[in-house]
């Protein structure tokens, strides 16, 4: 799928992020909390920069320094592949993959293209493909133990609470991060989940890193909310669907008094800050999308007139009733991260169907697939399966890959690192001995930036 | 797609007579030919292409070269795979449940009793190939009540589902117990694992000591003790003749189960076993067969967090007799066959992972005269399936049970069980799913 194929998303999240490269040039230390409250998008950016600070990025980029060899960077990594599947153009057959030392990929190509310098490792499988996107989980944040103490995905004292920061509360020592990563997940969209009208915010982190600071690539992706009867499960109020609806709609309001409120507030008179309202307001002015998971159609269409009514970015979440509701989705331009193909159905997602992500993406609705958020056994999903399940119900392989890597890429405004194979890509690669989607296939190796993370076959 | 041959004028006209006389089904000689399909027999070499001949619900033929009767009705499934109908040996299907809160020991309490038959659930797993389900009160009680074997038939009634014929006679089931954090609460549950322990062994001398009262008063019925229904229930497990299927994943948990069952005699299906691949060795010299679950990842409760993909070969290469199970809503009926699959993922052999989804839970559930392969004077239990039973690509066509279809897929209202949405069929997406007919 082209880029201009993804609708809103695309051209905005890839401004926010040259936002945020610049922000992070800038000198921060002089800045006083006030000065970030001018309501102007590039400052949120900043703010959003801010979450790790300039000196620890400043010592991780020495310590990478001190690492690397002098002179020009050269090739640390090679992966062959019968069939490669960069995802950006046909696949190719004997192709190569060629990793630098940066991290970044520096050539992909066939096997009489691409040299493979002597020296460099080199690995082989039946089947290359971009390291694996899981577009929407809660993995860091809630713990395979599934014990109070390692489960941080729903704050339940407040039903809105945007302020939420996933970068507080993933644990990039989760077990379940590298059982993710032997199945070929090198990315993850994670943090606080479903349940809250607003439960917090989501990152994106690579599947590795000792630290969080080490394993995120996005600060601040989305903010969670979620429509329906689940909300209400968690709260005593909302207690019903419109209630919830009337909830957001005026927290939202309050969220735009508040950003006019800055705006026009003088420098020596500067309005007292409020996380909330600032978050919601970098989300009303589309800085940061809404993630909102809605399952019932009509939940699914609360969702489009909330957004029609305030002009945020909406990524539609879950969305069991799509199949429903996909002209009014289409009109909407809004992508969906659909719920896994194999959840369990009851309740708001008592209608799933198998066969949605094949509907919607006829219809030309971009569709990434997700593992979710699971309260019991399995804790987590395997997006591979989830999106082979989807090729075994319609999809074509490489419409079914899309889904977990160049269409979760593009939602997620990631699109510039990860999610195909191509030069100036991160080397983020999964190998495969055979069809990706087949039960009895094996991962064999995983590489994220060049680093061999995973090499028995799992 | 397989099709069927329309019935001749003469079998349409007895079928008439027969519904209009309301004679029973067992008067009609039906007989149905399965042929041109790959068939895995299970028990028995695979058929490249063969037929399956079936008559009044009882296999009569296998094999390359059947001759088909003229008066058969014709199931051309060539180019597709038969294998015998999936024996289930742990699901929750039916919406039942057992026990309630009163007691961590109920017994006395029959799934049978809490069974719908006309639950999504039953036609969910019809499409998944499921043709038998051992249906099991839950586990969160120390025997939680009497489970049902049952055929996932289209009826009306309960006992129409029972792979018995006689509820009042026969012994229809099991009996289920669970140890581990399940059955734990506040008392009367146990809040240890010892006590746990200790309340089943006070419930099994109880019922030794029942059965010897019953003994002791041999023809004379003024001796016996007062009926006592758990008691009754507990002395048919003491006998062998009520098969205990015990809920339990960690390996501490296993060989209590297994000193249980020492202790006492029981005959006993090991369910869940995650940990099993620990104690392979003494699970095997125990003789215990094992019913695994695949989950697609360890954890979502401390005593599963040593779940492995390999634990169903780790056991088999022990010796274990290995059958999977659903434990559906946990794992979803309709794509059981993936649980195998993903053994085999993990080094299973493909023969021993067919004979689990089949012939080794006929085995757990004392069946396998009746069901489990596809041998002559089995019970006509088989499932069409579109290419490899193993394979992501692969759709169950149709499911057969007793001679009987029971699902079909290329029936749009069967289809949406399948695929999911048959709720939404009153918001008239029905057509929409009916577009994806071209996907079979």
């Amino acid at each position: 799928m082209r880029a201009s194929m993804l609708p809103g998303l695309n051209s905005a999240n890839l401004a926010r992020k040259r936002e945020i490269a610049k922000a992070r040039e800038m000198d921060f230390c002089g800045l006083k909390a006030g000065s970030l409250l001018t309501g102007t998008p590039t400052l949120f950016a900043r703010l959003r920069a801010l979450v790790f600070s300039r000196e620890v990025r400043g010592a991780l980029l020495i310590a990478t320094l001190a690492l690397l060899p002098t002179g020009p960077l050269a090739a640390q990594l090679a992966i062959k592949g019968e069939t490669v599947y960069t995802m950006a153009g046909r696949p190719i057959q004997n192709g190569v993959v060629l990793i630098g030392r940066d991290g970044k990929i520096e050539k992909v190509g066939t096997a009489s293209e691409v040299r493979i310098p002597n020296g460099v490792r080199v690995i082989q499988g039946k089947v290359v493909t971009p390291g694996l996107i899981d577009a929407h989980s809660t993995v860091g944040l809630s713990g395979y133990l599934n014990q109070p103490h390692d489960q941080d995905q729903l704050e339940t004292t407040g039903p809105i609470q945007p302020e939420l920061r996933a970068v507080d509360a993933y644990n990039p020592h989760e077990y379940l991060v590298g059982y993710v990563r032997q199945f070929g997940v090198t990315t993850l969209h994670t943090g606080h989940g479903p349940g809250a009208l607003a439960s917090g915010q989501t990152i994106v982190v690579k599947t590795r890193g000792n630290s969080v600071q080490a394993a995120t690539i996005d600060t601040l992706a989305m903010v969670a909310m979620t429509l329906g009867p689940d909300v209400s499960s968690a709260f005593k109020s909302p207690g019903t669907s419109a209630k919830s609806v009337a909830m957001l709609r005026q927290e939202f309001i309050k969220a735009q008094e508040y950003a006019r409120k800055v705006a026009a507030a003088k420098a020596d008179a500067p309005v007292a800050r409020d996380l909330k309202l600032e978050t919601l307001a970098a989300m009303l002015r589309g800085e940061v999308p809404a993630l909102i998971t809605a399952h019932r159609s009509i939940d699914i269409l609360d969702a489009l007139r909330l957004q029609r009514e305030f002009g945020f970015k909406l990524v539609l979440d879950g969305a069991s009733e799509a199949y429903l509701v996909i002209p009014e989705i289409k009109a909407a331009n809004v992508p969906v991260i659909l719920h896994p193909t194999m959840m369990r159905t009851g309740g708001s997602t008592r209608n799933a169907a198998v066969t949605t992500a094949k509907l919607l993406i006829d219809a030309g609705i971009p569709v990434a697939l997700q593992s979710g958020y699971e309260g019991y056994v399995p804790k987590t999903r395997i997006v591979l399966w989830e999106a082979g399940m989807a090729a075994g119900y319609g999809l074509t392989l490489e419409q079914a890959l899309g889904t977990i890597t160049t269409t979760a890429a593009r939602i997620l405004g990631i699109q510039d690192r990860v999610g195909s194979l191509e030069r100036g890509k991160d080397g983020d690669v999964a190998v495969f001995d055979g069809d990706p989607f087949e039960f009895t296939t094996h991962v064999c190796a995983v590489a994220i930036q060049g680093e061999v993370v995973s090499e028995a076959c799992h | 797609m397989p099709h069927l041959t329309r019935p001749r004028p003469g079998a349409l006209a007895w079928l008439l007579l027969s519904a209009c006389c309301a004679l029973p089904l067992s008067a009609q000689s039906t007989t149905i030919a399965f042929k041109g399909a790959r068939i895995i027999p299970v028990v028995g070499a695979e058929i490249p292409s063969g037929t399956v001949l079936v008559q009044d619900g009882k296999i009569i033929a296998v094999g390359a070269n059947v001759s088909i009767p003229a008066n058969a009705q014709v199931v051309d499934a060539t180019g597709k795979v038969i294998m015998p109908g999936i024996v289930d040996t742990h699901s929750h299907i039916g919406g039942g449940a057992g026990g309630d809160r009163s007691d961590p020991i109920q017994g006395d309490v029959r799934i049978i009793d809490a069974i719908d038959p006309k639950d999504d659930g039953i036609q969910r797993a019809q499409s998944g190939g499921i043709t038998t389900a051992n249906i099991m009160p839950g586990s969160g009680h120390l025997m939680s009540g009497q489970t049902a074997y049952v055929k996932l038939r289209d009826v009306n009634r309960v006992e129409d589902l029972l792979v018995c014929r006689d509820l009042m006679t026969e012994i229809c089931g099991g009996m289920k117990m669970a140890n581990g954090t399940n059955p734990r609460g506040q008392p009367p549950f146990p809040g240890t694992r010892g006590k746990a322990a200790a309340l089943v062994r006070e419930q099994f001398v109880k019922a030794q000591e029942y059965r010897r009262k019953i003994q002791a008063a041999g023809s004379d019925s003024t001796k016996r003790p007062e009926r006592n229904l758990e008691m009754e229930a507990l002395v048919e497990v003491l006998d062998g003749r009520r098969t205990v299927h015990f809920h339990t994943h960690r390996a501490d948990d296993i060989l209590t189960v297994l000193r249980l069952r020492q202790e006492f005699g029981f005959k006993l299906v090991l369910q869940h076993v995650t940990e099993g691949w620990q104690v392979a060795s003494e699970i095997a010299a125990a003789g215990v067969p094992t019913s695994v679950i695949v989950i697609d990842a360890p954890g979502g409760k401390l005593e599963t967090v040593g779940l492995q993909m390999n634990n169903a070969r780790i056991l088999d290469s022990a010796g274990v007799l290995v059958g999977f199970h659903t434990d559906d809503g946990i794992t979803d009926s309709r794509w059981f066959l993936r649980s195998a699959a993903l053994g085999i993922r993990a080094g299973l052999s493909r023969e021993t992972a067919l004979r689990a989804m089949t012939i080794n839970g006929a085995k757990m559930l004392d069946l396998d005269r009746r069901i489990g392969s596809l041998e002559v004077g089995k019970d006509a239990d088989l499932i069409i399936l579109s290419g490899d039973p193993f394979s992501v690509y692969t759709h169950v066509e149709q499911t057969w049970v007793d001679g009987k279809k029971v699902f079909d897929l290329s029936d749009p209202r069967d289809a949406l069980y399948a695929r999911g949405g048959y709720d939404s069929i009153r918001d008239g997406i029905y057509e929409v799913h009916a577009d994806m007919e071209d996907h079979n």
